[in-house]
């Protein structure tokens, strides 16, 4: 999978000949991309999309907990969350008289109440895979049930909607290595750590320069590619420093892998280097065994899950209306516990979705109930609502694409099948 | 293994990276570490981390070369592998287990509460360990295979020595139906027959033969050589070592097509470079948190399908920066534990070119391409100092790929 370099215009080259002094970047970077949508005449693109992506299969029913359903505790006699009672933790967080939040996540409450956080249940893949590794292939490459497409979906949004005024963090993932989803011709950037990001001090100028020959001369498409987007990123970020937006007063992230994206994340959007698409993602959902309801396995991950996305809300205060934050995960789990106190691979699982124009306060999606009739394949939560209807959603109506085909092929993305969370 | 759990991740991490620096026989230490990327455990689950010392050593290692169905049966029965996709808890739903002895008790357990199948073992077998993901096997087949696995547990997980153990209690004693074979039920030896049955399957055979093509030839593995591979693997049962003297004497192998096409992971490119260098490690500590930060932390890949074995995996913009940063460090001597052979990295050279031309050959056995060799030429022309030109040479997109 080689990554071309465009033969259409480069960024540098457009830069130049709009006239802007590419000189000195002294000017923040936020006027200078103005003043060149500005030049360009190009709708007004400052959106942003984070995309958490929760691998391992996620428990959607232990985690927004349907308290109102007979079964729901019938199949899980030890790990079921209880249901509320007079606002105890030790027992499901009301959300509407029939779903509730897993205690671990009180953090979000209060942005569901102030209705920045809608849910998106029985929402996944309708492929039926049960292997972890197909179903993330399939959610990334955003076409289920092909194994040949070779690129992610959100690359392919990047492709559908040519930006030449976009900068070098137009799609950014803070992980090690890029992820399925922005794999493509089009560039993402892949850091794993702000602080990191770029060739040591101690190196030079010199040094930089000589690697970044050696790059463009290679043959192979992907370290040439590659080479020039690391170099071309980490100039423009040593000009735009993002290390200095420190987390807004009062802000904890919690510590650890995830917290930390989600604060690098914020630090990027709030220093204004042109971040249209985010990505990370965080493991450790397989929960076969220990899961465990109110305490367990689960509850762990939640805790941590929840505190690091009501800290980001809270960092980018205002901001958060020009960003819509999107979880996924690759299927759900069984309904009925296994015996292990853990669940086995399932199929429907459920959305989390923040941010400025979203419906919040409300579960979206219609509940397909946990009957012994309603349950996929006799054993898991049914699906109602396709993740591309979900996800195209997000992108007509808040990054503006209009070519949802091209970023789902072979799937019919109309108004009609949005679950309606985004205005 | 004693030793706060950190410490234990550390030194299998260190020594690993010292294996690959000095083990002698270079070619044994890829497949170990192709199998163990195989037969993938994630350290930090559980107690892992105190078995995978005896699973690389007593389960991975002297069976590399031999019959693939010896090396599954082993893993099959490793503490390290039972515990790490559950099967150690798996059991038939109706039956009466023995409380099992554990240090902490999980909630509610020993409650009378019923034990179960656990199903992620008997998935994994077939979709990453032997018939591959379209291997044709069911929902259904992975239920049967679980059931035929119930039992296969652990006996001492929290003491000295966890070793594998056979609970008839546990297992469940009806008859099975495993891709259409009927496995009469008969305690322990129902395991062993699923071993057979997916060791000696056709698919098997072109599935673990497609994944040493790939580890040793190319991302796209030559249609031809994996037929040849899976063609020696069918015939003698599984010899591995066949299968991998099948790959190696292939004239696709041999010739000039798919030289230096495959991108070095992590490991192979730290441990090239510190061998290319003729770096002496006293201390691997530094060398095995670097493969981290490009992306291949040892022995921490989480889910069991393992690190991927393609270009893309490690070709990010993150991994090449953490790999020129490398690159510069070693050649500066600036990696903890690591110290630079000077003579290798500053030869004496009359000039410029002779300096480029004395570090290239040294450092970059395989060539440069004319436009590396043109910059390298330049800056050792300009009067760059040796260590850095070295850097240059380790940084360089030959030096990536192998």
């Amino acid at each position: 999978m080689g990554r071309e370099r465009s033969p259409h215009v480069t960024r540098r080259f457009f830069l130049k000949s709009s006239g802007l002094a590419l000189v000195s970047f002294g000017v923040a970077p936020r006027v200078l991309t103005r003043a060149v949508y500005a030049a360009e005449g190009t709708a007004h693109r400052a959106k942003t999309l984070v995309v958490v992506f929760q691998r391992g299969a996620c428990d959607s029913l232990n985690t927004v907990v349907p308290y109102g359903e007979k079964s729901y505790y019938a199949l899980r006699p030890t790990i079921a969350v209880p249901a509320p009672r007079g606002g105890s933790k030790d027992a499901a967080l009301d959300l509407d008289g029939f779903f509730g939040l897993h205690p671990a996540l009180q953090p979000l409450l209060p942005l569901w109440q102030e209705k920045s956080l809608a849910i998106v249940h029985a929402v996944g893949s309708p492929d039926a895979t049960r292997s972890h590794f197909d179903a993330q292939d399939f959610m990334e490459s955003g076409t289920p049930g092909r194994k040949a497409t070779e690129d992610g979906w959100m690359n392919r949004h990047l492709q559908a909607t040519p930006d030449p005024a976009a900068t070098p963090f137009r799609a950014v993932s803070l992980t090690p290595t890029l992820p399925r989803s922005l794999a493509g011709r089009a560039p993402a950037v892949a850091m794993a750590s702000i602080r990191e990001f770029g060739l040591r001090p101690v190196a030079g100028p010199q040094v930089a320069r000589g690697f970044e020959e050696m790059y463009a001369g290679a043959v192979s498409d992907v370290l040439h590619g590659t080479g020039h987007e690391a170099f071309e990123a980490v100039e423009f970020l040593k000009k735009t420093d993002p290390a200095k937006y420190q987390p807004a007063r009062g802000v904890i992230y919690p510590r650890g892998p995830y917290g930390d994206s989600l604060r690098q994340i914020a630090q990027l959007i709030k220093a204004g280097v042109g971040v249209e698409m985010a990505f990370t993602d965080v493991g450790g959902w397989d929960h076969h065994a220990a899961e465990g309801g109110v305490q367990g396995q689960l509850a762990g991950r939640l805790r941590d899950f929840g505190s690091a996305l009501a800290a980001f809300h809270r960092d980018l205060g205002d901001r958060m209306a020009d960003v819509v934050l999107v979880t996924m995960t690759e299927f759900g789990r069984t309904v009925r516990e296994n015996g292990n106190r853990g669940t086995d691979h399932g199929h429907a699982s459920l959305s989390f979705v923040l941010g400025g124009p979203v419906r919040g306060g409300r579960v979206h999606g219609r509940w397909p109930g946990l009957g012994v009739g309603q349950l996929y394949d006799g054993r898991d939560l049914a699906l109602t609502t396709d993740f591309r209807d979900l996800l195209g959603e997000v992108l007509a109506r808040h990054l503006a694409t209009t070519d949802l085909a091209a970023v789902f092929p072979g799937h019919s993305a109309a108004a009609g099948r949005f679950p309606g969370v985004v205005t | 293994m004693e030793g706060s759990p950190r410490r234990v991740l550390a030194e299998l991490q260190e020594a690993k990276v010292l294996r690959a620096v000095y083990g002698e026989r270079q070619l044994d230490e890829v497949l170990v570490d192709f199998w163990l990327n195989h037969f993938n455990v994630f350290a930090q689950k559980g107690p892992e981390k105190f078995l995978l010392g005896e699973f690389e050593r007593q389960v991975l290692r002297p069976h590399a070369w031999g019959k693939f169905e010896d090396l599954l049966l082993a893993t099959a029965e490793s503490p390290a592998m039972l515990f790490y996709l559950d099967n150690w808890l798996s059991a038939d739903p109706t039956a009466k287990p023995p409380r099992p002895r554990m240090r902490r008790r999980p909630e509610g357990a020993g409650q009378g509460q019923k034990r179960g199948l656990n199903e992620n073992y008997a998935r994994e077998i077939m979709e990453l360990h032997t018939l591959g993901v379209d291997g044709g096997y069911t929902q259904r087949d992975v239920t049967e295979v679980a059931r035929c696995f119930t039992g296969w547990t652990i006996k001492g997980l929290r003491e000295e020595r966890p070793e594998f153990h056979f609970e008839p209690r546990l297992h469940d004693p009806g008859d099975k139906v495993v891709l259409g074979q009927t496995i009469k039920g008969g305690g322990q030896d129902e395991g062993r027959k699923v071993i057979h049955l997916l060791a000696s399957h056709p698919r098997t055979a072109r599935f673990v033969s497609t994944k040493l093509v790939r580890k040793l030839v190319a991302d796209d593995p030559p249609a031809g050589l994996v037929d040849r591979a899976t063609e020696a693997f069918r015939k003698t049962d599984g010899d591995i070592r066949e299968v991998v003297r099948a790959i190696v004497t292939g004239p696709e192998f041999v010739g000039p097509d798919y030289r230096n096409v495959k991108i070095k992971t992590p490991l192979e490119f730290v441990v090239s470079a510190v061998r290319a260098s003729g770096a002496s490690v006293a201390d691997a500590a530094a060398l095995a948190q670097r493969v981290g930060v490009m992306g291949m932390p040892l022995y921490m890949q989480q889910p069991p399908t393992g690190y991927k074995d393609t270009a893309e995996a490690w070709v990010s913009t993150s991994g090449l920066l953490a790999r020129l940063n490398f690159a510069l460090d070693l050649a500066g001597g600036r990696v903890q534990g690591v110290s630079v052979d000077p003579s290798k990295l500053a030869p004496g050279a009359a000039d410029g070119p002779a300096l480029a031309t004395a570090l290239a050959t040294g450092l970059v056995p395989q060539g440069l391409s004319a436009s590396t060799r043109k910059t390298i030429e330049g800056e050792a022309g300009s009067g760059m100092n040796p260590a850095r030109i070295a850097g240059l040479l380790l940084g360089s997109p030959e030096f990536q790929r192998r």
